[in-house]
């Protein structure tokens, strides 16, 4: 299957669209293969349950819905318990692990956690726990090269923040490094 | 200046963005707007970028006013444009039909949500295209483009423009929330492969005996504006060839004429669509904007099942390719279109069809695009039932 399907989810003020583009930037403008990020959201600016759909693809991509991911990015809670059951079998699911309480989870699953908001606080602003997000993916997923994410990621944040923002980036990617020594996933 | 307002090169867009970016390419320097979901991102960016361009961004009290400052805009000799969703297409109505009357070139892109009414502000739906068709009084010509993804909001976007440019007339895009706000490859060439088409200049100079509404060959009238040194009069009341208003049936049938004959009879350079494996069709899906991208993909697995299905995907929406379809209804058996309306478009292909073959609406109520498994099993049904 060439097309690789991912879902980011969380709440308005998090990133989550941001993160979305960033995936969908890598793919299209760094790694030369097709892409299409869609969003979700209600009329609230902040606060609300938002998501971002990313298709990566090696060909031209006509239906850009996501209905059934292969990977799933939880930085919510309602983020996570609306999407999780779209899962796909053998997929693979990522959560926050200070913001997101699992369930029970189908066996099938690759389930990978990570302290993204804390290790962004650490580093002094939580407003990066998507981009520690996006480098714990790069270790544990292949949707897109690292090389391209972390490109797509300094292109994407404002100039200031690019230092910071190459370091959360990074964090996320050593702790990923660490929990894929456990069996792998498929996504 | 001109590479400033031409961002050549490969972005990763949406399609508001490539929407203005591709009304920068064609020389849009005015635009006059009001901000609503999803269309804000158009007017968002063109605040951000018109002021560099040497252009001119106003945020006006409402959509009415809207409307009105680009024609005066246009008027005063500037590509201009604006942009909108359901509620403020709504309220453009009149002064859409004054554009069209006075003739006047500029773009509206209605970047259109579900409806009726305020509805699903931030979801997608094609709820407006017999608006576009016939939302303000009168009878009249129209051209609408519906573009499927963010690239097709730049190209259309240019398109839009030469076309309101050739035929001195308002040009719509019909696009909606998911095209709006999806984010996909867009490719912008260099500034000198994008063909762009100027309005025709008078070439008689200002004095008595000048008819600004003096139709050529082409059935468009040459365009003078405000500033040029010639005496103007530009009304919404019926008007002669010198703009003066006329109140009688002759020069009502006059202004007719010429408001429906430059379109009419310039078909081959307004209608565009694209077929793809016809040959063999006896059923072909007929879609548009974002359903066009959900009927590629279930004729994609249809052809993957073996069954004789071709698409038609419709760039250019209004004035409908009447003499297309009517053709192609001739040799098949069944036209399927898939639509995010409960059946507006379906209509101009039961109409065509006149009975000739089976028509099927794939309708969608609207807060989703349609899933292509939805559109191939009526591409099954239908198969089966002809057979």
């Amino acid at each position: 299957m060439s097309e690789r399907q991912v879902v980011i989810t969380g709440f308005g003020g998090q990133g989550i669209v941001l993160t979305g583009n960033i995936l969908g930037k890598a793919a299209t403008i760094f790694d030369g293969r097709h892409a299409t990020m869609t969003q979700n959201y209600g009329p609230e600016a902040r606060g609300g349950s938002c998501s971002s759909q990313v298709i990566v693809s090696e060909t031209d991509i006509a239906f850009p819905y996501v209905e059934h991911p292969q990977v799933l990015l939880c930085m919510s809670q309602e983020g996570y318990e609306k999407n999780a059951p779209s899962l796909r079998p053998g997929g693979m699911i990522v959560w926050d692990s200070d913001l997101v309480k699992v369930g029970e989870m189908d066996p099938s699953w690759a389930t990978l956690n990570v302290p993204a908001t804390r290790i962004a606080e650490e580093l002094g602003n939580r407003m990066m726990a998507n981009i520690v997000m996006l480098g714990f993916l790069s270790a544990v997923s292949d949707v897109v090269s690292v090389e391209a994410l972390k490109q797509a990621m300094l292109a994407s944040v404002p100039p200031k923040t690019k230092e910071t923002n190459a370091l959360a980036f990074d964090r996320g990617r050593e702790y990923g490094l660490e929990q894929s020594q456990a069996p792998e996933g498929q996504g | 200046m001109a590479s400033k307002a031409v961002l050549t090169g490969t972005h990763f867009m949406n399609g508001d963005d490539a929407c203005c970016e591709g009304a920068l390419a064609a020389g849009c320097r005015f635009f006059a707007g009001y901000p609503i979901t999803p269309a804000t991102e158009v007017a968002e960016r063109m605040a951000k970028r018109l002021p560099d361009v040497g252009g001119i961004f106003i945020q006006m009290e409402d959509e009415i006013a809207s409307m009105a400052a680009i024609l005066g805009a246009s008027w005063g000799g500037a590509k201009s444009m604006t942009s909108t969703s359901g509620p403020g297409f709504s309220l453009m109505m009149e002064n859409i039909g004054l554009g069209l009357c006075t003739e006047t070139p500029c773009v509206i892109a209605n970047v259109q949500r579900a409806g009726p009414s305020t509805g699903l502000p931030t979801l997608v739906a094609q709820g407006d295209m017999m608006q576009a068709r016939w939302g303000s009084h009168g009878h009249y010509e129209i051209i609408a483009l519906a573009p499927s993804s963010p690239q097709e909001m730049f190209d259309f976007t240019v398109r839009a423009f030469n076309l309101a440019e050739r035929f001195r007339l308002p040009v719509l895009i019909m696009a909606d929330e998911v095209v709006g706000h999806m984010n996909e490859r867009v490719v912008i060439p260099p500034a000198e492969e994008i063909k762009l088409i100027e309005r025709k200049k008078p070439s008689q100079p200002p004095g008595p005996g000048y008819l600004p509404f003096h139709p050529e060959a082409d059935g468009v009238a040459p365009m003078a504006t405000f500033g040029m040194g010639y005496h103007m009069h530009v009304t919404g009341l019926t008007h002669d060839e010198r703009g003066y208003p006329a109140m009688d049936a002759g020069s009502q049938a006059q202004m007719m004429e010429r408001l429906m004959g430059k379109i009419s009879r310039n078909r081959a350079e307004i209608d565009a669509w694209r077929a793809f494996g016809l040959e063999d069709a006896s059923v072909v899906v007929v879609a548009y904007g974002i359903s066009a991208r959900s009927a590629r993909g279930a004729v994609a697995l249809a052809r993957q099942e073996g069954l004789p299905v071709g698409l038609v995907k419709l760039d250019t929406v209004w004035p409908f390719p009447e003499e297309f379809i009517r053709g192609l209804a001739g040799q098949v058996k069944a036209l399927i279109m898939p639509e995010i309306n409960l059946g507006q478009m379906v209509l101009e292909l039961e109409r065509l069809a006149a009975g000739r073959c089976q028509v099927e609406l794939v309708p969608h109520p609207g807060g989703a695009i349609i899933s292509p498994t939805a559109v191939l099993e009526c591409i099954r049904q239908t198969l089966k039932e002809a057979s």
